[in-house]
């Protein structure tokens, strides 16, 4: 995870073979969010407040326990609930942790125009360098999970670490350690995907849920935050999580073809007039060049 | 309609008042940092405009700002040459004949009135780009506002936001090309407000006409 700086390739001037070359090391990460034995108990939101120093927001009631409409910019886990009615009849309260999903393709990273503000590191985990944020807020409009939030007090915009600086030195992520169910895992990706769908089978073989699956969004290329879903076929229904997610068309087009079209456009066009100027000079008005009045100017 | 007159007392035509180069000059340096201030954040390899500019954050700031100053500005112009930047019948002829013009072959043109069909043209690819700038733009000025269900509005934002400026970029070179380097005499209409006789009679020759008679009716 984060010793890949550590791995060693060569060694100077050492006879025999280099301990751990060729060694493959699995670097992703991955957080696994289990909606099916989630008990939204909040826990793991007190844990991310609490590890990233952020006080309670104001809550509001809308005769559900949903304390937030979304996620905020000091407030970056929360759990979406949704009153599921089902095609017997019957409610099931779904519950979804919501947070930055650690796109593969990342959205925001995308539609960012300042230099260092967001990166991707090896690991998987997309973040924000908030020194270099320019506060313009494209990555609000590049995210398909609608995760970046503008803090106005700050002029910048926040979002969830994957807690880096814990999984850096080697620990899990706050909301992880906090979970009292074990609906959350982390580990490596190819991990955290072999337990998910195993989850999801026996969801399918022995609790009824025919078409339970497992998110992990192609579109985005896939993510570092995967969840176990009843239903896949509707994870609309766990609080607007997109079936589809993809880069929005419109920021690619900006950041692909119309960059190349406007800049050819624009050194097209100061080129084409400074030839323009070459080929047929200026004009200047017979009588003004000899009348003195400076109309040359 | 009470203004300066055009015929000025130093034998020179008064091209643009006082009022109409102020308008001008509140229109283009806005327009100037705006368009400076958005290449920074249109390209990577001109971030570094920003940091000229005042600071990364201070551009972001400004960059705004700049854009309502400007498009204040572009509907002052619009009160002030809206009537005269309106198509006439001859406008017409002279694109067909803009071959000329680009060739400096001016006494195959048609005349034009005090705004040639060009002008006319630059004029109105501002207005209406400005507008579709102004309405894109603070979407991207306060993205944080626009709800998660109309967040189609941010996506088309991204979108329509840039080309419109690139229309602008595409007038703003041919605009300042024409203003200083390519047609002598223009840049200080704009700047001291007037130009010889032989200029008017050259390049405006309808307008320049039209203000003979009306000196000579007022005698």
């Amino acid at each position: 995870m984060s010793q890949a700086a550590t791995e060693i390739v060569r060694i100077s001037a050492h006879a025999g073979s280099v301990p751990g070359a060729g060694l493959n090391r699995e670097f992703q990460v991955c957080k696994l969010v289990d909606t099916t034995t989630c008990i939204g108990c909040k826990a793991c939101e007190v844990a991310c407040l609490e590890w990233n120093g952020y006080t309670f927001s104001e809550t509001t009631f809308n005769n559900s326990y949903q304390t937030m409409p979304e996620t905020a910019w000091n407030y970056w886990n929360l759990i979406k609930f949704n009153e599921h009615e089902r095609d017997d009849g019957s409610t099931m309260l779904l519950m979804r942790k919501d947070q930055c999903m650690h796109c593969e393709d990342p959205g925001c990273l995308a539609a960012c125009p300042a230099d260092g503000a967001i990166v991707q590191y090896a690991n998987g985990i997309v973040d924000f360098q908030e020194a270099n944020c320019i506060g313009c807020g494209y990555c609000i409009s590049g995210c398909p999970f609608n995760i970046p939030k503008f803090s106005p007090a700050a002029r910048k915009v926040f979002k969830c670490t994957l807690c880096n600086d814990r999984v850096s030195q080697g620990l899990e992520p706050a909301c992880i350690k906090a979970c009292p169910t074990g609906c959350l895992h982390f580990g490596t990706k190819p991990e955290m995907k072999e337990l998910a769908e195993k989850r999801a089978g026996q969801l399918r073989e022995h609790s009824g849920f025919a078409d339970a699956g497992v998110y992990d969004p192609e579109g985005v290329g896939g993510t570092h935050v995967i969840y176990v879903l009843h239903d896949a076929k509707n994870p609309e229904a766990y609080g607007g999580l997109p079936k589809d997610p993809h880069v929005p068309i419109s920021v690619r087009l900006w950041k692909g073809p119309l960059k190349w079209i406007g800049n050819l456009a624009i050194v097209g066009g100061v080129v084409g007039v400074f030839i323009h100027y070459l080929r047929f000079g200026p004009k200047i008005v017979k009588g003004d060049e000899k009348s003195g009045q400076g109309d040359n100017r | 309609m009470s203004r300066e007159p055009y015929l000025l007392p130093n034998g020179r035509v008064l091209r643009y008042s006082f009022h109409e180069r102020l308008v001008h000059w509140l229109a283009a340096i806005p327009y100037i940092y705006a368009l400076l201030s958005g290449l920074a954040f249109w390209s990577p390899w001109l971030f570094w405009i920003a940091i000229v500019l005042g600071g990364t954050t201070i551009a972001r700031e400004l960059h705004p700002w700049a854009g309502v100053i400007f498009v204040i500005a572009v509907s002052l112009m619009h009160g002030m040459w809206g009537r005269e930047m309106h198509e006439t019948p001859s406008d017409k002829a002279w694109w067909a004949n803009i071959r000329h013009y680009i060739r400096n072959e001016d006494d195959q043109m048609p005349s034009a009135d005090r705004f040639n069909p060009g002008q006319k043209l630059l004029f109105w690819g501002f207005f209406w780009n400005a507008f579709l700038l102004l309405l894109t733009g603070l979407i991207l000025w306060f993205p944080q506002y626009i709800p998660w269900n109309l967040r189609i509005l941010r996506l088309l934002a991204v979108i329509v936001h840039p080309i419109c400026a690139l229309l602008t970029i595409a007038l703003f070179i041919i605009h300042v090309y024409m203003g200083t380097a390519f047609e002598r005499g223009s840049f200080g209409s704009v700047i001291r407000g007037d130009v010889s006789r032989a200029w008017a009679d050259e390049h405006h020759h309808t307008w320049y006409r039209r203000i003979l008679g009306e000196s000579t009716s007022r005698k």
